[in-house]
């Protein structure tokens, strides 16, 4: 009988929406994630230094090393977006700037996710 | 400011110095530090897929010292959040809870940051020093 009823109306009756852990589950999923791709990310920076533009262009244009580059990248500003909303959710008080930070955060870690991906199609495809 | 002026957790000038606090604090603040840092990330892929001259331009801000400096910090923060990151995941599934584990792990992702960011410095130094 329970599919009659919304999620919303679920929480607001009978308790839990079910949806709680979802936040949870995917800052640790990114989490692990990230201490993996962290790794490789170092050991590539550390190779920028010696290398000019055209050999660190051809670098990260390597199948492999912009595949990495951007799982990294989703990664990255998925976490951190997950993380800056936790942070704002503890601190800030004020539904109004509640909602202004929010709107912000997730608008400008899609921006500039978004950007560092085409930024990586553009060099893996030569472009 | 809500309507209501209420008590707010955390009391911080209540409590006594202890490791715990520092590793959560640093774990929040080394987070935004790094979503910051994400900028930087940005600038250097941005720069890759424009051209030689901004490249440059996103190379020689690294190579400067406020570049040096803001590198150096983000090393430490990405250091520091990586360990104490794997320490919470290890918390994930209640190990290390004991309170002399709590403390001791506490230190151990805050000294072992240092080293990382030490060992890893130094490792830069003796490949391109002064360059």
């Amino acid at each position: 009988m329970s599919t009659f009823r919304t999620p919303l109306k679920r929480a607001l009756v009978l308790g839990s929406a079910k949806h709680g852990v979802h936040h949870f589950l995917v800052q640790r999923l990114t989490a692990i994630a990230l201490v993996l791709l962290g790794l490789w990310f170092v050991w590539f920076a550390l190779r920028l230094p010696g290398l000019d533009y055209a050999a660190a262009r051809a670098l990260l244009a390597e199948p492999v090393n912009a595949l990495l580059m951007l799982l990294f990248v989703v990664a990255v500003f998925w976490h951190a977006q997950l993380g800056l909303q936790v942070v704002v959710e503890d601190y800030v008080h004020t539904s109004g700037w509640q909602l202004v930070l929010q709107v912000a955060i997730r608008f400008l870690c899609v921006l500039g996710g978004a950007a560092c991906v085409l930024a990586i199609l553009r060099i893996a495809l030569g472009r | 400011m809500p309507a209501t002026a209420r008590p707010l957790s955390p009391h911080v000038s209540v409590y006594r110095w202890q490791v715990q606090m520092v590793t959560s604090i640093l774990h929040r603040l080394t987070g935004i530090a790094l979503a910051i840092g994400t900028l930087l990330l940005l600038a250097l892929l941005l720069a890759l897929a424009a051209g030689p001259d901004p490249y440059a331009t996103v190379a020689g801000f690294c190579r400067s010292w406020i570049g040096i400096v803001l590198l150096v910090g983000w090393s430490w923060a990405l250091s520091f959040h990586l360990l104490n990151g794997i320490r919470h995941l290890f918390q994930d599934f209640v190990w290390g809870y004991e309170i002399h584990q709590f403390v001791r792990n506490g230190f151990i992702t805050s000294i072992g940051s240092l080293v990382l960011t030490a060992l890893l410095w130094i490792g830069i130094y003796l490949q391109w020093g002064g360059a």
